[in-house]
C-alpha cells in the first residue's frame, strides 16, 4: 500500500531584494502604478516525482540547496507547491530542522500539549504518554522552562521524543543528527530502526552518508531541485559522491586572516612526503596536512579521519595519543603534521577529514577531500568495488587434494 | 468535500474511545486518511472548515496560554479588567458627559459609556492580539502544519474573560444608577456572537496583512484611534442624524454597540442604518476569510 506519492511537484520561491516590503512602499508603488521591485524566480524544486510504500524506510540525499528541506516542507504541507501535489498517508510525525512544532515563549510542558495536538492527538491521549515524553527526552527537571532557555540538546531531545511517542505512520527526519550528543544520536538511530521495523515509513535526510547506508534500504538523490536518482542507497550515495568530489590528491585552502588556526593544504603522499596522484594501497600512506597558527593557544591537538563512501568511518588518530604536549599550539606559525599509515586498507574510495582543536574550541572539522586507494597492477580493478574495510595483504592458496587420501 | 467528511468521521470515532482509537493507529500503520498538499489553481481558496474544527485543540492550547499568562496572578488580572475600563468611564464622563454634554440617548452617561467600552476593550484588544498571531508563532508556521487560521482563532478567545468583566460590571453600574434591563437582553448574546464573528474577520485581516507587511503594527495603532471616534461610545448616534447616519454606519461596529446598548440598557432599537453596518461587516468577515485563504500559501515563505 502507498504511504507517500509525489507527483510532478514544482517549487517556486520569489526572491526579493528586501527580506519583507512594508504596507506603505506598496501602496505608494500601486500608485505610482509600477511593480513593487524586480523579482527573480528560484525554482527549488523541478517536476519531482516518486512513490513510498508502507513501511519502506527512504533517505533523502544532496547538498546544501539541492531542495532536500523544501521537499519535506512541500510533504509536510508547510509550504504549498507552484504545481503538482504530494500526499502522505496516516499521521505524520515530522521533525525539521530542530524543535519542530515548538513555541519558545512556552515552557516544556505546555509544547509538548501543542506539539501533540498539532500532531492530532486529543488532550487525554497526550496525558497518557506524557511521562513517557519526558523521560525519553530527559527534561523533567525543565518542565516548567519556557524551551526558548533550554540547551539545543535538550530542546531536540524533547521534540524527537514527542514525535516518536505519537505513533506517527510516517516519519520524517531532516538533520536532526547534527545536533545532540553521541548517546542521544544512538537513540535517534535505534528509534528510527525500531520503527522500520515495526512497519512505518521513514523519510530520513541527513548529510551523514553512513547514518543513511545503515538505516535506509532506498536512497534518492536529490540535486538542483531535480531527482538525479532513485534506487537502493549505495547505488545513490555512489553516484552522489562521484558527481560531488572530484577526487584529489591534495587541497589548497584560501587564507582567513580573522581565524587563530586555519588549514594551509592537506596532501595524501608518500612516506617521503611526496604528493601522490595514484596512491596505492599495498604502499604506506602519507597524510600531510599543513596549518597556521596565528596566536598562542594552549594544547592544540590535531585529528584525522578516512571514512569510506558508505560513511563508514576506518580511521581516526589523534595528535594527542602519541604526543600529549605537541609544541605546535603554543608557538605561532606553519606547521606540518604528517601521520603514515601503513598498508591495510582496501582498495577504493576514501574521504578525509581533517579537525583541529583545543579543549575548549573547534577551529577546523572539515572533510577536506575525497581520494581513492588503487589496487596495485598486478590486481583486478575491479576490487574497488567490493564493500570491505580492510585488505591486509592475505594471500590465497589453492592445491588440488584429489591425489591425497580422504579424511 | 468528502474528505473533510471523513476527517469529521475518523475524529469523532477517535475521542468516543481515545485508548483504542490510538492503539488501532499504531498497530495498523498507514491506515490513516490521505493529507494532501496540491498546487492552487483558481482564485477562490480552498477552505477545510471541517478540518479546522478537528484540530481546535490547538486554538485551545494557544488560547490558555494567552490566559494563563494575563490571569497568572487572578487579582492583577481581574484588578486589570476592571481599572482600564473604569479609568476610561471616569475620564469619559467627566469630559464628553458632563463638559461637552454628549448625548447618551437618556441612559445615564457611566452606564451608557461603560456599555460602548466594553465592546470596544474587546474588540480593539482582540483585533491587535489577532494582527501579531502569525507573526508571534513564526517558530510554528514554519515548521510544521496546522490550519493557519487557528491563530487568530485563538487570539480571540482570551478577550472574552475580560469581556465577560467587564459585564459584570456594567451590571453594577446599572444598578447603581437603576437602571434596569428590558426584555430586549434576551438578544444579548446574539450581539455578543456577532462581535466575535466580526472580530474575527477584522483579526484575519490584519493577521495576514501583518505577514506581508511589516509596517501593520504602526498602521493598526492608528486605524485604532480614528475608529474609535467613528464609532458611538462615547456618544450616542442620535449626535449623527440623515445620511450622516448612514455613512458613519459604513462603521460595522455601529450598528453592534447600537443593538448591544439596547439589549443590555434599554438605548433605542438600532434603525435602519444598522443595516448597512450588518452588510459591511458581513463583507468584512467574508472577504478577511478569502484573503486569508488566499494569503496563506504564502506564509511559510514569507514569515
Amino acid at each position: 500500500m502507498r504511504s507517500i506519492e509525489v507527483h510532478e511537484v514544482s517549487k517556486r520561491y520569489r526572491l526579493r531584494g528586501h527580506y519583507y516590503v512594508t504596507l506603505r512602499e506598496t501602496l505608494a508603488a500601486v500608485l505610482r502604478r509600477n511593480g513593487v521591485r524586480s523579482k527573480r524566480d528560484f525554482w527549488a524544486l523541478r517536476d519531482v516525482s516518486f512513490t513510498v510504500d508502507e513501511g519502506e524506510v527512504v533517505g533523502l540525499i544532496g547538498r546544501n540547496g539541492a531542495g532536500k528541506s523544501t521537499l519535506l516542507k512541500v510533504l509536510a504541507r508547510i509550504t504549498v507547491p507552484t504545481r503538482g501535489v504530494a500526499r502522505m498517508r496516516g499521521r505524520v510525525g515530522a521533525l525539521l530542522e530542530v524543535g519542530t512544532g515548538f513555541h519558545p515563549e512556552l515552557n516544556g510542558r505546555e509544547n509538548i500539549f501543542l506539539n501533540g495536538a498539532i500532531l492530532g492527538l486529543k488532550r487525554a491521549d497526550i496525558r497518557r504518554r506524557f511521562d513517557d515524553i519526558v523521560e525519553f527526552a530527559g527534561v523533567q527537571e525543565m518542565l516548567e522552562t519556557p524551551v526558548k532557555r533550554y540547551s539545543s540538546g535538550q530542546y531536540l531531545r524533547l521534540a524527537f521524543s514527542v514525535a516518536a511517542h505519537v505513533e506517527p505512520d510516517i516519519v520524517v527526519v531532516d538533520e536532526v543528527l547534527a545536533v545532540g550528543d553521541a548517546e542521544f544520536q544512538r537513540r535517534c538511530l535505534g528509534k528510527m530502526s525500531q520503527f522500520a521495523q515495526e512497519g512505518r515509513t521513514v523519510l530520513f535526510v541527513s548529510h551523514d552518508l553512513g547514518a543513511v547506508a545503515r538505516i535506509c534500504e532506498r536512497a534518492i538523490w536529490l540535486e538542483d531541485g531535480e531527482i538525479k536518482h532513485d534506487g537502493p542507497t549505495n547505488r545513490s550515495i555512489d553516484l552522489y559522491l562521484d558527481a560531488r568530489g572530484e577526487r584529489a590528491a591534495s587541497v589548497e585552502f584560501p587564507s582567513e586572516p580573522d581565524k587563530p588556526v586555519q588549514l594551509l593544504s592537506v596532501g595524501i603522499a608518500d612516506e617521503a612526503g611526496a604528493l601522490m596522484d595514484t596512491p596505492q594501497r599495498d604502499e604506506p600512506l602519507a597524510v600531510r596536512t599543513r596549518f597556521l597558527v596565528r596566536e598562542p593557544l594552549r594544547a592544540l591537538d590535531v585529528k584525522i579521519y578516512l571514512m569510506t563512501r558508505r560513511g563508514i568511518r576506518v580511521l581516526e588518530e589523534n595528535l594527542s595519543d602519541q604526543q600529549s604536549d605537541a609544541a605546535c599550539g603554543s608557538v605561532p606559525g606553519e606547521w606540518e603534521a604528517t601521520v603514515v599509515v601503513p598498508p591495510i586498507l582496501a582498495a577504493g574510495d576514501y574521504v578525509l577529514g581533517v579537525a583541529i582543536r583545543s579543549p575548549y574550541q573547534r577551529f577546523v572539522d572539515q572533510e577536506v577531500l575525497t581520494f581513492r586507494l588503487w589496487p596495485p597492477p598486478d590486481e583486478r580493478q575491479e576490487s574497488v568495488d567490493r564493500s570491505r574495510i580492510v585488505q591486509p595483504g592475505v594471500r590465497w592458496r589453492v592445491e588440488s587434494r584429489a591425489d591425497r587420501p580422504t579424511g | 468535500m468528502t474528505r473533510g467528511a471523513d476527517q469529521v468521521r475518523a475524529e469523532t470515532a477517535a475521542s468516543g474511545d481515545g485508548a483504542s482509537a490510538v492503539r488501532a493507529a499504531g498497530t495498523q500503520p498507514g491506515a490513516g486518511r490521505w493529507l494532501e498538499n496540491r498546487a492552487v489553481d483558481g482564485w477562490l481558496p480552498r477552505l477545510d472548515l471541517a478540518e479546522v474544527w478537528a484540530s481546535r485543540e490547538i486554538a485551545v492550547v494557544l488560547a490558555l496560554r494567552n490566559i494563563t499568562i494575563r490571569y497568572k496572578q487572578t487579582f492583577f488580572g481581574v484588578a486589570w479588567a476592571l481599572l482600564q475600563p473604569l479609568a476610561a468611564v471616569g475620564i469619559f464622563t467627566l469630559i464628553f458627559g458632563r463638559l461637552a454634554q454628549l448625548p447618551s440617548e437618556g441612559i445615564p452617561y457611566p452606564v451608557f459609556v461603560y456599555a460602548g467600552l466594553a465592546i470596544w476593550f474587546y474588540f480593539s484588544q482582540s483585533a491587535t492580539l489577532a494582527s501579531e498571531s502569525l507573526a508571534q508563532y513564526r517558530e510554528l508556521v514554519t515548521k510544521v502544519y496546522f490550519p493557519r487560521l487557528l491563530a487568530p482563532v485563538a487570539a480571540i478567545v482570551p478577550g472574552l474573560v475580560d469581556l465577560a468583566i467587564s459585564l459584570l460590571a456594567v451590571g453594577v453600574f446599572m444598578a447603581i444608577y437603576g437602571v434596569a434591563p428590558t426584555g430586549a437582553i434576551v438578544f444579548l448574546p446574539l450581539w455578543l456572537v456577532a462581535l466575535v464573528i466580526l472580530t474575527f474577520g477584522v483579526g484575519t485581516w490584519l493577521s495576514a496583512l501583518n505577514v506581508q507587511y511589516r509596517d501593520v503594527r504602526n498602521a493598526l495603532a492608528f486605524l485604532l484611534q480614528l475608529w474609535f471616534f467613528a464609532s458611538p461610545i462615547v456618544y450616542g448616534s442620535s449626535l449623527l442624524e440623515g445620511s450622516w447616519g448612514f455613512l458613519l454606519a459604513l462603521n460595522p461596529l455601529v450598528g453592534l454597540l447600537e443593538g448591544f446598548r439596547w439589549s443590555l440598557v434599554g438605548a433605542p432599537f438600532p434603525g435602519p442604518e444598522a443595516l448597512v453596518s450588518l452588510a459591511t461587516g458581513i463583507v468584512v468577515v467574508a472577504s478577511g476569510i478569502v484573503y486569508f485563504g488566499r494569503a496563506q500559501r504564502r506564509f511559510a515563505d514569507l514569515i
